[in-house]
């Protein structure tokens, strides 16, 4: 038998099954290509509208001073130029705030993940008394604003004192003001960043597994500390995987809880929310005292440059866990 | 399964096994108990004294002494801005919630499709959630040089605005009551829009692919069309999504770093020193906040269907 197309019994061309179906499938082709382009149209237009931003923050951040005056240049500049990234770099103290704020962003997502995943884990699989109350109050750590806190935690941590023993002893309350301690010992009970919303999220995913797995290990004579430990955390990983990839990236980007918590620390997201003022004083104390202010197309392009400076390592971290960000929340199963 | 029966555990006394889970329930989350009592409880009601009172910061402690309430009258009648920041601050936030909510629907229903680079389209458009998080999206506000500079491409894109072009039409049609005039800021803004509904999205998405696509093709067979299919199968099954995502919305909304409310309770708080009056600003949004949380939530549960 020789393989030609017509010759197929059952594979008509496709205008002779258009004709069979008196012009409905040309109809629906066409409709099928349509929705295709309109769509196609829809979303490269969201998708710009999305990236330009950072786009026209890569072409600011190679130009000149002029460049910024000259009607001709809009996004490509006519002289090349890395001087914005080293004046960023320097007075952001770059090295040192990108080595601090890794360091700090990675300690407090461990931390905060290993907490929140115990918290929802518990909260899951467990019944006991005043459960629907506790749940309720992960869910107000979610409601409360941190600024309405923000005062008495504040001088809380000004004052510190664990329930008048230090002032007992030492006779003066302790000023933990300017040390990362309390931070980490907010991460550490679950109230740190958005922790409510790690709870929440792990317990929604421990809750959504299967118990016989559970069971079997119990029955089996797995203590619950060591189910939780070789059973059940294995199971979780892709929702703990996206729940310290966001705590790592929220935490790099803060600045309500570095600036009250951290603010002895060079950090990055600090820095940059001063970085105009650093300029400004950097200016005049190059010009030896002299008044005039920065332009403000000057001070923004450097904020440009250092916003770019900032986001770089976050945007390479996305470039490879990607999925573990999209997919992993999906898995959860949210519902209410 | 045992853990999910409520009915069963709920009435009983806890003995036997059941003790020592409940035991071992509470050391889980004892961390958070721990947390909560002593970097909640403690300042959340601290704060809520405070407002009540006038504070004084001295050398080694601060002294509250009560005095009624002249910081809530200080947030409403002397402070100058409170009250038209709030109100200013409230209307948005219903506004852009709302809008968030249907954006945010309407592009997990496109993404949802099959197409070419689908992977690459939804990563985009969740990059917002890491992008415009913390510190940048206040900056990104403040930006003049940015705003610029759109506007330039927008120009030389010769001129042509589709929107501007239609919002004229519109305008002149005589259609244009205030209603009108909201739509047209939201799509002016669309890009505050798009930035800002990355995990709504993905909520929406994951509660999309949970419909499943037998549903969708017996309706087909029974002569249903993809507009009706969408109102009678996908808007009840995933409905109680909306309520998750406004709550996210409402809740992150009102606690971003850009605003003007925030900025002005921290200017207050920071700058003036005035604890007393911050607190009792913080008080008056939150308390706004969880009342508007809390009825829309009520309405919109109401609606919600439960398909199991």
């Amino acid at each position: 038998m020789t393989k030609t197309k017509t010759a197929k019994p059952g594979q008509l061309t496709f205008w002779e099954r258009n004709k069979r179906s008196g012009g409905y499938l040309l109809q629906k082709k066409i409709m099928e290509v349509g929705v295709a382009l309109a769509r196609f149209i829809l979303l490269f237009g969201m998708c710009f509208l999305i990236l330009q931003p950072i786009l026209n923050k890569i072409s600011v951040s190679f130009m000149k001073e002029a460049d910024l005056y000259n009607p001709v240049v809009i996004s490509i500049p006519s002289e090349f130029t890395t001087e914005n990234y080293q004046l960023a770099g320097q007075l952001m103290y770059y090295k040192d705030g990108l080595k601090n704020t890794f360091l700090i962003s990675l300690t407090i997502a461990i931390l905060q993940v290993c907490m929140c995943t115990i918290v929802g884990y518990g909260f899951a699989r467990f019944e006991f008394p005043f459960k629907k109350f506790w749940f309720a109050c992960v869910m107000a750590t979610i409601l409360v604003p941190p600024q309405t806190i923000a005062t008495s935690l504040y001088l809380h941590f000004r004052f510190f004192d664990i329930l008048g023993l230090i002032k007992l002893i030492t006779g003066d309350t302790i000023n933990l003001r300017n040390s990362v301690l309390p931070y980490y010992l907010m991460s550490a009970g679950c109230t740190g960043l958005k922790n409510g919303l790690y709870v929440f999220l792990i317990r929604q995913f421990f809750r959504n597994l299967p118990g016989d797995l559970e069971e079997a290990a119990y029955v089996d004579g797995c203590g619950t500390f060591k189910t939780f430990i070789r059973i059940m955390l294995p199971e979780a990983k892709p929702i703990l995987t996206s729940c310290f990839l966001f705590s790592f990236v929220w935490q790099w980007t803060d600045s309500f809880y570095s600036k009250m918590f951290l603010g002895g620390k060079r950090l990055l997201s600090t820095s940059l929310a001063s970085l105009v003022d650093t300029l400004a004083a950097f200016l005049i104390r190059l010009r030896g005292g002299g008044g005039g202010g920065v332009s403000v197309g000057y001070s923004n392009m450097l904020l440009s440059t250092g916003t770019l400076m900032m986001i770089t390592p976050l945007l390479i971290l996305y470039l490879f866990a990607q999925r573990a960000f999209v997919e992993s929340i999906s898995s959860t199963g949210i519902k209410m | 399964m045992g853990y999910s029966m409520k009915s069963q555990t709920k009435r009983k006394k806890y003995v036997g096994l059941q003790r020592r889970k409940a035991k071992s329930g509470y050391l889980f989350i004892l961390p958070f108990i721990i947390g909560f009592l002593a970097f909640m409880v403690k300042p959340f009601f601290q704060s809520l004294y405070m407002s009540f009172c006038n504070v004084e910061v001295g050398s080694g402690s601060f002294v509250l002494s009560f005095n009624k309430l002249t910081n809530y009258y200080f947030a409403f009648r002397v402070d100058p801005e409170y009250n038209r920041l709030l109100v200013e601050e409230i209307t948005r936030m219903i506004i852009y919630s709302l809008a968030i909510i249907v954006f945010s629907f309407f592009v997990a229903l496109i993404l949802n499709q099959k197409f070419h680079a689908r992977a690459l389209v939804r990563a985009i458009f969740f990059l917002p959630v890491i992008l415009s998080s913390g510190v940048i999206i206040g900056l990104e506000s403040d930006n003049q040089l940015m705003a610029n500079m759109a506007n330039l491409m927008e120009e030389a894109a010769s001129g042509v605005s589709v929107t501007d072009a239609l919002e004229n039409i519109l305008r002149t049609a005589g259609v244009a009551t205030r209603a009108f005039e909201e739509v047209f800021e939201i799509i002016d803004n669309i890009y505050d829009v798009a930035i800002a509904s990355g995990i709504q999205i993905i909520i929406f998405l994951s509660g999309l692919q949970t419909i499943p696509s037998s549903m969708y093709e017996a309706a087909d067979i029974e002569g249903c069309t993809a507009w009706e299919s969408l109102w009678k199968i996908t808007f009840p099954m995933i409905s109680n999504l909306f309520l998750v995502n406004w709550f996210y919305t409402v809740i992150d909304f009102s606690m971003r770093t850009d605003n003007e409310v925030i900025k002005k309770i921290q200017e207050v708080m920071i700058i003036n020193l005035n604890y007393g009056p911050a607190s009792a600003m913080a008080w008056i949004y939150f308390l706004i906040i969880l009342a508007f949380v809390g009825i829309t939530s009520l309405i919109i549960s109401r609606g919600v269907y439960y398909y199991d």
